[in-house]
């Protein structure tokens, strides 16, 4: 270790050399390599946490780089995780940087989790937040959480000490359809750097004894009054009893939904006329889409039903194959005879292939 | 008696805050104020986790409320 790099941290009394050595020691995994990802990445290597690891499957896409500050123009359609890494890696030479390009399941997460002191969820979507939960409380590792909303944030430390956990905030996982994310729903650029610098200080904190973590308190940020709220709460030992992580933790697992493979649905595409219909908003639609597809947004899927040919096949479509999901599901119900096929993976995934076609 | 709103809470009312004010018939337990929002704005009924918190801890449905409590109402949120 270079320690000159670190002195400005190891002179603060508080700190000193041995919480450098603490950090040095530590490995930290990162779920996910967006919004709050970067920022929690880009100052847990630079203050010198000596492994690293980083799962995410996704690719830069434009509009990430109004807050994934990691980065550039020239990585549209990249990576992120190898691009993260190889960013990192210039960084600070001296981190162990370990790249995950996949999403993490409930078949990998247990092996995954297992080789880290403790994770930070820096995913954007709730299946992953209660995957990460359950993974944490079984393996008792805790887990620093964050999340977003337009101008708020909330942050939180989670199964740490006996502590409580996600679910003793929120017990039970929202429906598809209940929160928008930040896809729909839009957030400041600036908002994930705050909360994602904030949950990078409670995982500093937790590896080096230093301060008071966010243990049993849930810190809620809004960056359009600067108001802090810290919230307490207590661990519902219930919570604490996982023993094994659930089969999905996919919005829709109680009804199986007839599905395509992008590959399957690109090569089907080159010989046949397809009815898509992509669910995403209007705004979404514009920046990229099929060219023959037609946009309902899932919104207004009920009352724009007459539009849909039913005769034929319906595809369904939208980002990255959630709400298309929860599309086929709702058509279901109006139109039981109906072929609803849903493209898993969404336009993320056709976009992947498009790019190697 | 303040209520704080979070989240989606906030866009389902539309402001980040109301008062019950003097005179306002105001909710007994966390449950009936549950339910005065699911009756004010039905959106809410569909919020599947809801936490609420009395002045500043996190409260069950059966906690009772005063006049001065300070409630926040914070739905999960999702995004990263």
């Amino acid at each position: 270790m270079n320690i000159e790099r670190y002195d400005r941290q190891t002179i603060l009394k508080e700190f000193g050399m041995e919480a450098q050595l603490k950090l040095q020691a530590a490995k930290v995994l990162v779920v996910g390599a967006g919004g709050l990802g970067v920022p929690v990445l880009t100052y847990l290597n630079a203050m010198g946490v000596g492994t690293l690891g980083i799962v995410d499957n996704d690719m830069v896409s434009l509009s990430n780089l109004h807050r994934q500050v990691l980065y550039s123009e020239t990585d549209v359609n990249k990576s992120k995780v190898v691009t993260a890494a190889q960013k990192l890696k210039e960084q600070n030479s001296e981190t162990d940087i370990i790249s995950l390009e996949t999403y993490l399941t409930p078949e990998n997460a247990l092996r995954i989790i297992a080789d880290y002191d403790m994770v930070i969820d820096a995913s954007d979507n709730f299946p992953t937040r209660y995957l990460v939960n359950d993974a944490c409380v079984i393996l008792n590792k805790p887990f620093v959480y964050g999340a977003l909303h337009s101008f708020e944030g909330q942050v939180s430390v989670f199964n740490f000490e006996g502590g409580p956990t996600y679910r003793c905030l929120f017990p039970e996982m929202p429906k598809a359809d209940e929160v928008p994310n930040c896809n729909e729903n839009g957030v400041l650029g600036i908002v994930p750097g705050i909360i994602g610098n904030f949950q990078a200080l409670e995982a500093v904190k937790m590896i080096t004894g230093i301060g008071e973590v966010l243990n049993g308190k849930l810190l809620l940020f809004d960056g359009l009054f600067n108001s802090f709220q810290k919230i307490r709460f207590s661990l519902n030992p219930e919570n604490s009893k996982i023993k094994a992580l659930q089969d999905s933790y996919d919005f829709n697992c109680e009804v199986s939904v007839n599905s395509i493979t992008s590959d399957d649905f690109l090569q089907l595409l080159a010989e046949n006329e397809i009815q898509l219909i992509d669910v995403r908003t209007p705004k979404e639609f514009e920046k990229n889409s099929m060219s023959f597809a037609k946009n309902i947004p899932l919104s207004q899927l009920e009352e724009r039903q007459d539009e849909i040919i039913f005769e034929v096949p319906v595809y369904l479509v939208c980002q990255s194959g959630v709400r298309s999901k929860k599309a086929v599901n709702k058509l279901k119900e109006a139109r039981a005879n109906a072929e609803l096929i849903n493209v898993d993976g969404g336009m993320n995934e056709i976009l992947k292939h498009a790019i190697k076609y | 008696m303040e209520i704080l709103l979070f989240g989606i809470a906030k866009d389902i009312v539309g402001r980040s805050s109301f008062r019950f004010e003097e005179g306002d018939e105001v909710p007994k337990s966390v449950l009936e104020l549950k339910q005065k929002l699911n009756n004010s704005f039905p959106d809410f009924g569909k919020l599947s986790s809801l936490a609420i918190a009395v002045n500043s801890e996190y409260a069950q449905d059966g906690k009772s409320l005063q006049r001065g409590d300070e409630i926040a109402v914070i739905p999960p949120v999702s995004g990263g």
